[in-house]
């Protein structure tokens, strides 16, 4: 069966990986291609680049980032933020991403879903979730946070996946950057619904934060500060993983040919 | 040189990526003369079963495929859709003729497990062949069920057991993506060129 999956994310902000608090106060956190290639080698299971800017010319400069990354990457790549149209995740795909994750643009048009795994394939088709819980509902927000909309988390769940999607990457506006741990109702309100994989995002902060996910319903768990900050690493995740029951994939030396 | 396949829709960027990081050049074809006679030959595969099949008979490779896979003298890889290609047809699009190499059709997952398959599996070769044992990274909704007779092959689990991988003479086919299966992914395809019957 399925093994669980460690995410890193690198928020990248002008070639430039960032991390903020509830998406705010973004500070330096290194160079995207390095820290790649360094959690490859930690074993990460896979890698999402999240675009954080706004400006056009700095798009640019993501996509030569994307480009840089997948040269030397050898585990799959998501790339999401301000992803707007089909023509978007195209670029980015032909820069080297193999997953592209829609957000906002998913929500002020939901034909892009099924546009988007109609002509990439569900594998493909990621859609990113940011919610709060609001009045007893976890309430679908867009633009960073900034615009809440008249959404419920859980329904936009199911709608993404009757419409093609092939993943949900689920973040809690609510615990991001607080290092609170994952919101596990959130979580299970929406893996209990949508039968897609769902990746946790929001408030890692140790191994038995991961493990809770994991027992709620997550099939993989993205992890920013506590990665980059240097308190722990992958591998050592990993293992700790293991040790309490989570099947993860093993990393070690591969034999070659003679 | 090793000829990828164009057959349109795949994005092919990381299998490129990983050629590029073993030092291996690769050119990007659709030139039925250059298929034909490519010592080394990648059949890559994403999207729809019915699309890959109408794009080899667009660029009029069908027999060409045919005859590079029955033939010990040339290798051939296979990956993803481009494995679920080697059979009769899939159940994805039962229209469509698949190369028929395999006799088999390909079918869907079992209901009681989520599909499409997203993440990382265990492979396990169940014949002597070019990769040990190890955990790769899948995106397949459709899969070989039973092992064709006369290949070596490898099993992994999903709901059951599936045939993940199965190779005879030059060809190597794969259910995974190992140009996204990390430093066993990378290993696997540097075996394959290395490889000698």
């Amino acid at each position: 069966m399925l093994k669980s999956r460690i995410i890193p994310c690198l928020d990248v902000n002008d070639g430039r990986v960032v991390k903020g608090v509830k998406f705010q106060n973004l500070r330096d956190a290194g160079d995207p291609v390095e820290l790649s290639i360094h959690y490859e080698q930690q074993g990460a299971d896979e890698l999402v680049i999240l675009d954080v800017t706004a400006t056009r010319q700095e798009r640019i400069a993501m996509l030569e980032t994307v480009e840089n990354v997948r040269k030397r990457l050898g585990i799959p790549l998501t790339v999401g933020g301000g992803i707007g149209a089909i023509e978007d995740a195209s670029r980015l795909l032909n820069a080297g991403a193999d997953k592209v994750s829609i957000n906002s643009a998913a929500v002020r048009n939901p034909e892009l879903i099924d546009e988007m795994s109609a002509r990439f394939g569900a594998q493909c088709t990621v859609v990113a979730i940011d919610a709060k819980m609001t009045d007893g509902i976890f309430q679908v927000l867009t633009r960073s946070g900034t615009n809440a909309e008249q959404l419920d988390a859980v329904q936009w769940a199911v709608e993404a996946q009757q419409r093609g999607a092939g993943e949900i990457l689920l973040t809690s506006f609510d615990r991001d950057g607080t290092r609170s741990g994952y919101d596990l109702p959130m979580l299970s309100a929406v893996t209990k619904q949508c039968t897609l994989p769902v990746i946790a995002s929001g408030g890692a902060d140790s191994v038995a934060h991961m493990v809770e996910a994991f027992e709620h319903g997550a099939h993989a768990v993205l992890a920013a500060s506590i990665f980059h900050d240097g308190n722990t690493t992958v591998e050592v995740v990993k293992k700790e993983l293991a040790e309490q029951g989570i099947e993860v994939r093993k990393t070690g030396q591969v034999r070659c040919l003679e | 040189m090793i000829q990828i396949i164009n057959t349109g829709v795949a994005n092919i960027r990381s299998l490129q990526a990983a050629f590029d990081r073993l030092g291996q050049p690769w050119n990007l074809t659709e030139d039925p003369e250059q298929i034909a006679s490519a010592h080394l030959a990648v059949l890559p595969g994403v999207g729809a079963f019915a699309a890959a099949v109408e794009s080899i008979d667009r660029l009029g490779i069908r027999q060409i495929m045919v005859d590079r896979l029955k033939d010990p003298g040339t290798k051939t890889l296979c990956i993803c859709l481009g494995m679920q290609l080697l059979g009769e047809a899939s159940e994805e699009a039962p229209e469509a003729a698949g190369l028929g190499v395999v006799p088999r059709v390909i079918t869907r997952f079992q209901d009681e497990v989520q599909v499409p398959q997203l993440g990382w599996n265990q492979v396990n070769p169940q014949s002597e062949g070019i990769f040990e044992a190890g955990e790769a990274y899948f995106a397949n909704s459709y899969r070989l069920l039973e092992p064709p007779q006369g290949w070596g092959y490898a099993e992994t689990d999903y709901g059951g057991k599936f045939v993940s991988s199965i190779w005879r003479g030059g060809t190597l086919a794969c259910q995974f993506h190992p140009e996204l299966s990390g430093q066993w992914g990378q290993t696997l395809l540097q075996n394959w060129i290395r490889w000698e019957q």
